[in-house]
Parts: C-alpha cells; structure tokens; sequence
C-alpha cells in the first residue's frame, strides 16, 4: 500500500472537484443554501401566509336563513368573516374560488330548533384550499359554539346542572421530556433523513465524473498507462468522493444548526408562551455524533456509487444506474422518520435504515451503545465489502474497457 | 527493449463468441530503432500496444519491456514506457503544467527533480507560454505537446505510440513524427503503430504487418521489398494482408 500514490491521486483528483462547478454546487452550495431555504425562507413564507389567511375577514355566503334570525345573528357574531346573502351562483364562486365557503340552513331553522326536531347546517368549501379551509374551519367553531348554547339552555331549562353534560374531564399529560417527545421526534428523523440523503446526493456526481466521466473523456487510458497501481488508483478516487460525501453531510448540519438557531429567535415569543411552538435545535454533541455516524455510511455509499459508476462508459449511462439505486437509499431514510419505527437489535443491521434510526435518536439525546455499536460496525463491514467490489470493479478489463 | 513472445489476447463476445484480437505475436525491438506496427483498423494493434503497456492483461504468452516481464511486473513495465495515443486524453481542469507534473510524482519523481525536469520539458517544447492554461482550453497543438511532456516527464527508456496522427491536422502531425524520430535519435526504444503508410516509410526500422491478430511479416523495409517483389509499401501491404482479410470478411 502507497500511501505517497494514494496520496497523489487524492490531491490531482481534490484540486479538479474544487474546479469542478456541477461538484461544488452539489457538495457546498445546496446544503449551505437548501437549510437556511427551508427552515427560514419557506418556514417563514408559510407562517406568513397562513397568518395572513387567518386575519383576513373573507366573504362567506349565507343559502337560506332568511325565516331563521337566530342562527343568522350566531353567524354575523363570527370573529373575522364578512357574512353576505348567496347569489344564485355561489356554488361557481366556490369553484372559482372567488368566495371560500357557503353556509346551508335548512328553510324553518329556527323553528325547527325550537321544537327540538334534528337539523343539518352544511358548509360547503374548496377541500385542500388553504383559505376555504381556514375560513370553513371559522365558521364551524361559530355553529359549534352556538350549538353548545343552545344545548346548555335546554339544560338550564330542565332545570339539570351544567355538569351533566360533561360528566368527566379526560386530559392527556406528556411525562417525556419536551426535547425527546413529540415533534421533536420526527424533527430528527427528518434530520437524519436530510444527511443522509445529502450525504449520497453529495457523493454522486464525483463518483461519476472520476469513472464513466474518465472513460468518456478518454483519461482513463491515461491514467492507467501510468505506475500507479489500480488499487492505489481507486483508494485516492474513493476518499475524494468520501469527502465530498462527508462535506456535504457536515456542511448540512451545520447548516440545519445555525438555520434552526434563526427560527428558534425569530419565534422566541410563541415559543415562551408555550403556544404551540416546538424549539428545534441540534447541540453541538448531538451534531458530531450525527457527523460520526454518518462516516461509515458515507464510506459504503462512497463505494456502492464508485462500484456502479465504474461500470458506465458515459457520465449519463452511469447516472440511469444510479438514479434509480437513489430509492433504495431514501426509502429506509423516509422510514425512519415514521412513527413506531424504533431502532432495535434487529433494525439495527439494516443499512441506511439503521443509521438513520440512529440519527433521529441522536438529535434527541438518546444514546444506545450497545445499538450503536452494532450499527457502527455492522455498516463498516457493508463498507468494506463495497469498496473491496470497487477496488475489483477497477481490476476488470471487461469494466474498463467495456464496448 | 521490448521482446513480445507469444503474445495473445482473446475477449468475450456475447454475438460473436470468443474474438482472437491478437494471436500468438512474437517480434523484437532494439532501442535506437523504431518499430513500426502497420495494420488495417481492427487489426490487433491498439490491442498489442496496450498489452505491451500492461494496460491490458495477455490471455496467453508475454512480452517483456526493458527488462521487466508485462505479466509479472506491470508497474515497473509503466515506469520504464511512455504511452501515447489519439485514445489518451489530458485532464480538462488541470493546467498543462499540473498535468505533467501529476504524471511525474505518480512515476516516482521527487519534487527537486519533477521541477527541473518540468522547466526543461516546457522549454525544450516551447510550452511556457501556455503552462498555466488549463487543458480544456488549449488548441489541438498544445494539447499534443502537453501529452507528449506527460509521456516524457519520467524520460523512459521505451515509447509506444499508439496511432499518434489519428485525426490531426498536418502541422501537429508532423511535430509528433519529429518528436518519434527524436526518440529514436535519444537511444529509446520505439513502438509506434499505424495504417498510414508515409509515416511508416519515413520513420520505421523495422516494419511488422499485422492483420486478424497475426504478425504476417516483419523486415526493414528494403527487406520487405526484396521479399515480396513491390517497391511501392502499399502494394506490398495489400499483398500481405488481402488474402486474411477476404477471410476474415467471409468469416
């Protein structure tokens, strides 16, 4: 072993990525802009809009009623929807979206509830539509709360206490702690999910470029025409798309850090006053460890995506092959993240799943040794075996020089 | 020197079955001179070199290149030959000089002498002026020197040339058959296959005819004259190889 040789291909092979625009922008740029992207750009547009949506008063007609003044006056005392009479089209308008929602009352409403009979009130809306949504979700609180009165003056009536209606409280009560429960859990899931997947995305295209895009450019008969050994040949090739793969990865949690460090003190205030709002973070600790994991998974992706990709002629073959091997790569990473997949001693032999698995436990200060011991070298020797296959995918002449 | 003994190479052909690209090859060059590989495309030359420069493996027989076996030894095979073919691209984001000098540590050069053996390659080729540029930005012509200084960095003993002029324009042609006779001029050891004639009357000692993967014939070209009755190479050429190659088209 060479280590000089080694040593020699890595620095040519490092210095040509770094000129390499399609390497850079795949390893540096995306997880330095995809993170800030989708936490604080997206997140806030989002937040933005749907605050927006809530505090606008939209028009919402009213099909009927006209006998009925009871139930009309519940709607008008609606928080922030401007009630107006149907036209005859308000059905098109909903489809148009030019209203959001409608409201149905049977002829005789009020009477009807009087005499105590069953009634339906409909509420028709664009499903999926964010602002019907929102304004059908209104107007239903509205007929709720004035059903709940109603039922409560009948109560009052039969001279019953309130309390019969509402025999018993049932609460739910979490006792695990905030940063480990709820959507925590699935914030590290998706974390895992992300370095995972940048983590392959990362190492693919240099592992292309410095195999089937050799071969197409017509180095590769260059480079094998000199001393170095094809082993040494491939090691140096292998540890520049471990970098790049590894750069990615670290580069993204980095990245995630500081950009959930931003949402954390724009929305500081919602989340003091417990109103809902989740912390999202990832402790320098809780990053190295996702980072340390990610290690031996970048090394068997590193060499999975070499082995194929060796066995392209062209940079586009070698992407039809590896394009469709990227499922089996986000399948696991998507499980992960679902709930009541936990990482046990069986999962924990699952490549890709179970460091995904691990990660998500990671980011929330869990820490199974003995699993992630199991995972550590388990996904070493995954590795192992696919850089051994790469090396001899580079020793094959019917590879190399496949026509 | 190089002494191919028995060289064969036989691939897998999933339509055509087992393909002899060269079939059982013997021949001998002497350094100071240069052996010239004329052939047809799909002769077996490109095959014959490349198993010379180990950079395919032989199916049967060997060859021995400046005293180190290709089959036994393939590292030391390289370190001894500079290889050079039309097939031999250059890195596209290095510059001519990183190019040269990548090739030069990975054939063992320290750095004291990768230098001073650089300065003199990009003088000696007039290459200054464009050692900086990056390789996807050169011309024709400087791409050919750059490889040339690539094949020369280490300043092997032994030259393959593997169709060199293919697809050049005349001025770059000629200064790769100038840099050959150059070569020749220095005491290496030559190899340089080709199916253009002019070039094989103008540069080669010795002439080795190769058609279906067979050395037909070899001799200087005075002697292949004599033996088989042409002074025109071409016509001597046709004559060798015509009756294979009916066979191999009827085949």
């Amino acid at each position: 072993m060479s280590i000089r040789n080694i040593g020699i291909v890595y620095r040519k092979e490092l210095r040509e990525a770094l000129r390499d625009r399609r390497t850079v922008i795949a390893s540096i740029v995306i997880p330095l802009i995809l993170f800030p992207l989708l936490s604080v750009g997206f997140g806030t547009l989002v937040a933005g809009i749907v605050n927006k949506t809530e505090e606008a008063s939209p028009k919402v007609m009213v099909v009927g009623g006209e006998d009925s003044p009871g139930i009309l006056a519940a709607l008008k005392a609606t928080p922030k929807v401007e009630i107006v009479p149907a036209t005859p089209n308000w059905k098109n308008l909903i489809m148009e979206k030019e209203i959001p929602v409608a409201v149905e009352i049977a002829p005789g409403f009020d009477k009807s509830l009087e005499a105590q009979k069953k009634l339906e009130v409909t509420i028709y809306n664009y499903s999926g539509e964010l602002k019907s949504e929102i304004a059908a979700g209104k107007i239903d609180k509205a007929l709720k709360n004035y059903r709940d009165a109603v039922v409560k003056n009948r109560v009052i009536a039969q001279k019953l206490p309130a309390e019969v209606l509402d025999p018993f409280d049932v609460t739910q009560k979490n006792i695990a702690p905030p940063e480990k429960s709820g959507a925590a859990l699935f914030f590290g899931g998706f974390i895992a999910y992300i370095v995972v997947f940048l983590c392959f995305n990362g190492g693919m295209h240099p592992a292309i470029d410095l195999t089937a895009g050799e071969k197409e450019r017509g180095t590769m008969e260059t480079i094998l025409s000199s001393p170095i050994s094809r082993a040494h040949l491939v090691i140096g090739k292998f540890l520049l798309v471990l970098t790049t793969a590894l750069a990615t990865a670290a580069l993204s949690v980095i990245s995630m850090g500081i950009s959930f460090a931003i949402v954390n003190a724009l929305h500081a205030k919602t989340i003091q006053a417990g109103n809902g709002g989740m912390e999202m973070h990832i402790g320098v600790g809780a990053a190295l460890s996702v980072f340390i994991m990610a290690i031996p998974l970048a090394v068997l992706f590193s060499s999975v995506l070499l082995t194929i990709a060796s066995f392209a002629k062209t940079y586009k073959e070698a992407q039809t092959y590896i394009v469709p091997f990227m499922f089996f790569v986000i399948i696991p990473a998507i499980a992960a993240m679902l709930p009541g997949v936990d990482l046990n001693a069986k999962l924990a032999l699952v490549p890709i799943l179970n460091v995904s698995l691990l990660c998500k436990e990671l980011v929330i200060g869990t820490y199974h040794w003995n699993l992630i011991a199991i995972i550590f070298v388990s996904t070493c020797a995954y590795a192992a075996v696919a850089l051994f296959l790469a090396v001899k995918m580079f020793q094959r002449e019917s590879v190399l020089f496949r026509s | 020197m190089i002494e191919a003994r028995g060289l064969s190479k036989r691939f897998q052909d999933k339509k055509r079955g087992e393909i002899r690209a060269v079939d059982n090859v013997s021949f001998v060059a002497k350094p100071g001179q240069i052996y010239g590989l004329l052939g047809a495309n799909g002769a077996g030359k490109t095959t014959t070199l490349r198993m010379l420069a180990t950079i395919l493996e032989p199916t049967d027989g060997t060859a021995v290149v400046y005293g180190h076996d290709v089959v036994e030894q393939p590292e030391k095979v390289r370190a001894s030959v500079g290889f050079l073919s039309t097939a031999t691209a250059l890195y596209p984001r290095l510059t001519s000089q990183e190019l040269v000098e990548y090739f030069g540590r990975l054939n063992g050069l320290d750095e004291p002498t990768l230098k001073k053996r650089v300065d003199y390659i990009f003088d000696r080729l007039d290459m200054n002026e464009f050692r900086d540029r990056r390789c996807d930005k050169l011309s024709t012509g400087m791409k050919q020197k750059t490889s040339i200084a690539r094949t020369l960095v280490h300043d092997p003993p032994v030259m393959i040339f593997d169709e060199p002029t293919l697809g050049l324009d005349i001025m770059t042609a000629r200064s790769i058959v100038a840099f050959i006779r150059e070569c020749r001029d220095r005491g290496k050891t030559v190899i340089f296959s080709t199916h253009i004639m002019t070039e094989v009357e103008k540069l080669c000692d010795v002439i080795g005819i190769i058609q279906s993967g067979k050395l037909l014939t070899e001799g200087s070209l005075a002697e292949l004259r004599e033996k088989h009755g042409e002074q025109d190479l071409e016509e001597i050429f046709v004559k060798i190889v015509a009756p294979l190659y009916v066979e191999s088209e009827v085949k």
